[in-house]
């Protein structure tokens, strides 16, 4: 409610601002940046994505208080696509077109992107993406801002493998693009690795699925074959409680079989009593745990603006906070919010993230991150238990699949390119 | 970061006491110093014990290995702690100490050293392959234990960490033990530690394969598969016919388990259905808000939960029992209110009832949004719903047996409201001819009311259910709708009974077509299946018969 009241000030304040300045200066009739916001306030997303609106309107608060981006004060347009993915391209149409913003922090699912990814390559705007997601797309007007698969999927079961000893997998996920395309990468991956066939079990369930009784009755069994067993799970959203719940009721503890999670953030455990799950992981690349003076700054400002104490950071939080920077440097670099202008300067810029790295825009609009495996806390909250030592560079095309380990992702001249052939020397073009 | 930094701090924490240790050795006792050097601290478990305070990861498995090594029954208590996350390092004084009860303890003595709240307190944290390993330790000191709970688990851990040093332990205990439940697990453990040893005779190995396979453990069967690598002949045909025993019994309890599980989806079908089974089956509303007097009924668990929280944490365990009639009672007021706000002046117009109670659904879901925010909110479950028990060869959770008995008494109360009151006489009445009941006096918008406050307090009671499998959000009732519809239609329009059998059949088929078809196929192919299956009985299961059913 906050949210929306303050969404509603802001943009109250911002109109009268603007009128303001117009009837004072009438030649500087441009006075605002208009930032849109699509994200998902409404149906099943909502519980995920609210936060991020939220994210954004803070980001876009604490911007302007510090003078706003080249000289001028950013204004928030925020939408409600409804969990509803052919909305969301008709309300990224009208953000750039009716309401002409010059910027846009949007989306979690992978489907509402490539819903929305047409609109902004026709209209020539720009997308910031926060969410960890499959990987296998590059696209010039999209930032992805969240882990491409060897970000997050990779380094967790190289952990799993290395310091767990885990020799036998299940994989487990929701039955859409994302799990579906990360499954198929890490399957690809273990069986470079010399697992065999009957040592991996994938599984897919609905959205929503709420009755794991027999899927982890299955998991338990194939745990029982005298291998050291672990589950990686690609499960997304609402069904991953239940899920854990089941886990806990029949069990299935961290000791014998560990469940290694890549959707399952502080947001989502802040819903549930995770006292039977200690010792589960998560694979991200940032965690509210992680003790650096950057982060509690964060924190602290994020929880006053909010007004709760309750309320966690996460991840695609960090995701925004990194895009966000990047963006108003690339900006005030290029002296422009041009989405041209934008796309060649953005290349190589460098913005802190929250645990104490950097995160630099790459040519192919992916960032370097820190990987961090956490194990999930009585509080809701994760121990980082291990880390990557240097930032990984996150990666468009996976190396591990043949139809798309010779791609590579460039958006700087001469190349140009979101799928460029490395054999073949050509640019594949834009069926990406 | 961390393991560059905790790295660092290691070096830093050695040079310091490399450089403290000659300065201070005399003044230092070995019982508080955190400064006690580490190699001659190998063997003094309280030395060790305070040395956890800064360790990392990799020291902390150093250490409870040492621990473990001195057979000091005196570290237990540290341990056990550690494992459960209640030992911290108590910044002011270095000390590490116990936190239980509100209270200070020292590690090894168990002596109160001050409250809780006085100090600042830092958790020391452990990892999966650490809990193991302390896991490992303590099955090996508290097996002759005065508790015979804590010998039980003992015994399961050296099941699950198999060491031949374990064996003496283990004969020793067996001599000593009296309890026979323990006795039997402890010589299971024996027979596994015996199995995979590689020393150990062909006589003892043969005598352990009886043992192993009759002890009804999960994993007997992948024990004695291990076992039959380089086995010896007639080790390896005594294991053959052991394993052909185990498939078969493992095949009949597999079987039963999913009708177990069948079950229990069965009885989450029923328990969001039945309160449809009214609105839809017996008035012929097509309510599409149903499901959100489900979520209705579960937001209130929670806020009764809060509320019993903040007030009586004494209650705390009863506060489901507590929700029930509350989430009744709120759920059947707001059905009242929308069957006489809506629904009664769309009566007859099923099109236009079905668009306003979708509408209607909407609204619930975001006002329930915008009241407690989009995320999850918690109920946590009580004790007496945690966990499972063995019966037999089945694993049953406590959460679903009392669901599936919640769901059986909400079907016998509904019977009986519906066939020996006079409400339910009065109901049915009205349902079957209107008119003519009216003519006799039944006071029949009182009776619609009625009726429709009774479906929708059902339906908050599953609400309360169901906080205990799926997620507390705006959601929750979407989820349940198109089931709820399918389950009534299954069984037939307008009769209980038929609620019940479509439930269940519906919840066992789905069960058993999940292992072959998978969640998602599974769920395709049982809606096919009711597709065709209402081609040929269009009333589904029990129709009604009789002069009602040709309104």
């Amino acid at each position: 409610m906050t949210g929306l009241n303050r969404s509603f000030a802001g943009l109250g304040l911002g109109v009268a601002f603007a009128l303001g300045a117009l009837a004072a200066a009438p030649a500087m009739a441009q006075e605002t940046i208009k930032v849109g916001i699509l994200h998902s306030l409404s149906g099943t997303m909502a519980i995920s994505e609210t936060t991020l609106k939220d994210t954004m309107l803070f980001l876009i608060e604490q911007q302007n208080a510090a003078g706003g981006v080249l000289g001028k004060q950013l204004e928030p347009v925020v939408v409600d696509i409804a969990s509803d993915w052919p909305l969301a391209a008709e309300l990224a149409r009208q953000l750039i077109e009716v309401d002409n913003v010059d910027v846009v922090f949007g989306c979690w699912t992978s489907v509402c992107r490539k819903s929305v990814l047409p609109v902004f390559e026709e209209l020539n705007s720009l997308l910031f993406y926060p969410v960890q997601y499959e990987g296998e797309e590059s696209q010039r007007n999209v930032f992805y801002t969240g882990a491409s698969p060897n970000q997050q999927a990779i380094p967790a079961v190289d952990y799993l493998m290395n310091e767990e000893g885990v020799e036998r997998w299940v994989l487990a996920g929701t039955d859409y693009v994302y799990p579906q395309t990360t499954n198929k990468i890490l399957e690809q991956y273990l069986k470079d690795k010399g697992v065999a066939a009957e040592d991996i079990m994938i599984n897919y369930t609905p959205f929503g699925h709420s009755d794991w009784q027999t899927i982890v009755s299955d998991i338990k069994t194939f745990g029982s074959a005298g291998k050291k067993t672990a589950v990686v799970s690609t499960i997304n959203g609402d069904a991953n409680v239940p899920f854990y719940r089941e886990l806990g009721n029949q069990g299935v503890a961290a000791e014998d079989i560990p469940v290694v999670a890549f959707s399952v953030g502080e947001e989502e455990l802040s819903g549930f009593d995770t006292t039977p799950l200690v010792g589960h992981l998560a694979a991200w690349n940032y965690f509210m745990s992680v003790d650096t003076p950057e982060n509690a700054e964060f924190i602290e400002a994020w929880q006053t603006f909010i007004g709760s104490t309750d309320r966690v950071t996460n991840d695609p939080m960090e995701a925004h906070y990194i895009g966000f920077n990047l963006w108003v440097k690339a900006v005030e670099a290029a002296g422009s919010t041009e989405a041209d202008a934008v796309i060649d300067s953005i290349v190589g810029l460098e913005t802190p993230n929250l645990t104490g790295g950097t995160a630099t825009m790459l040519a192919n609009h992916h960032i370097t991150k820190p990987v961090l495996i956490g194990e999930i806390q009585d509080d809701g909250q994760f121990f980082v238990v291990w880390e990557t030592e240097d930032l990984v560079p996150g990666d468009a095309w996976s190396d591990f699949l043949p139809e798309s380990k010779m791609l590579e992702a460039d958006w700087t001249a001469p190349i140009n390119c979101g799928n460029y052939n490395t054999e073949t020397k050509t640019c594949i073009g834009s069926a990406s | 970061m961390t393991p560059a930094r905790s790295f660092i701090g290691l070096v830093l924490s050695l040079l310091l006491l490399a450089g403290a240790t000659p300065l201070r050795a005399q003044e230092t006792t070995p019982a508080n110093a955190i400064t006690a050097p580490v190699a001659s601290a190998a063997t003094d478990p309280a030395a060790l014990v305070a040395a956890m305070g800064e360790a990392n990861l990799r020291e902390l498995g150093a250490i409870v290995t040492e621990l473990a090594a001195t057979e000091d029954t005196a570290v237990v208590p540290a341990l056990q702690a550690l494992a459960a996350g209640t030992l911290y390092l108590d910044k002011a004084t270095g000390a590490v100490v116990i936190v239980a009860g509100g209270n200070r303890l020292d590690p090894l003595t168990q002596a109160v050293i001050g409250p809780e709240s006085a100090a600042d307190l830092t958790r020391i944290r452990v990892n999966n392959s650490l809990r193991r390993d302390i896991a490992a330790a303590l099955g090996a000191m508290t097996l002759m234990n005065d508790d015979p709970r804590t010998r039980m688990s003992a015994a399961r851990a050296m099941m699950a960490n198999v060491d031949d040093a374990n064996l003496p332990l283990l004969d020793e205990a067996i001599a000593a033990e009296t309890d026979t439940a323990v006795r039997a697990l402890m010589q299971v453990a024996r027979g596994v530690t015996l199995l995979r040893s590689a020393d150990a005779s062909l006589a003892d190995k043969l005598a352990a394969v009886p043992v192993v396979a009759q002890s009804g453990e999960r994993d007997a069967a992948t024990v004695l598969t291990a076992a039959r690598a380089n086995a010896p002949a007639e080790l390896d045909a005594a294991i053959a016919s052991a394993l052909a025993g185990l498939e078969q019994e493992r095949a009949v309890w597999n079987a039963l388990q999913n009708v177990w599980f069948g079950i229990s989806l069965g009885s989450v079908l029923l328990l969001a259905a039945i309160g449809l089974a009214i609105t839809f089956g017996v008035m012929g509303v097509i309510n599409m808000a149903h499901g959100e007097m489900v979520m209705l009924g579960a937001y209130t668990t929670f806020l009764v939960q809060l509320f019993i929280r903040q007030n009586f944490p004494g209650l705390l365990d009863y506060s489901l029992l507590i929700a029930l009639p509350a989430a009744f009672l709120v759920t059947a007021a707001i059905g009242v209110g929308i069957e006489r706000g809506i629904i009664r002046w769309l009566y007859g117009r099923p099109l236009e009832t079905l668009l306003a109670t979708w509408g209607l659904s909407l609204i619930l879901q975001q006002a329930v949004r915008t009241t407690f925010g989009p995320t999850n909110q918690m109920v946590i479950a009580p004790t007496w719903m945690s966990g499972s028990f063995q019966f037999y060869g089945l694993s049953i959770t406590y959460g679903r047996f009392w669901i599936v008995i919640f769901a059986m008494i909400v079907f016998a109360l509904l019977l009986l409201v519906l066939n020996r009151t006079a409400l339910g006489l009065q109901m049915r009445a009205v349902t079957q001819n209107r008119r003519m009941a009216s003519a006799m006096g039944i006071r029949t918008p009182f009776v619609d009311a009625m009726t429709f406050g009774l479906g929708s307090g059902i339906a908050g009671l599953a609400g309360v259910a169901l906080t205990q499998i799926d997620n507390i959000s705006p959601n929750l009732g979407q989820n349940y709708i198109i089931d709820s519809f399918m389950v009534v239609v299954f069984g037939g329009v307008g009769n209980l009974w038929g609620t019940l059998v479509g439930a269940m059949t519906l919840g066992i088929a789905n069960k058993f077509l999940e292992p072959y078809a998978g969640a998602v196929l599974g769920k395709i192919l049982i809606l096919v299946l009711i597709i065709l299956f209402i081609q040929r009985r269009p009333r589904g299961l029990f129709a009604l018969k009789g002069r009602a059913v040709e309104q």
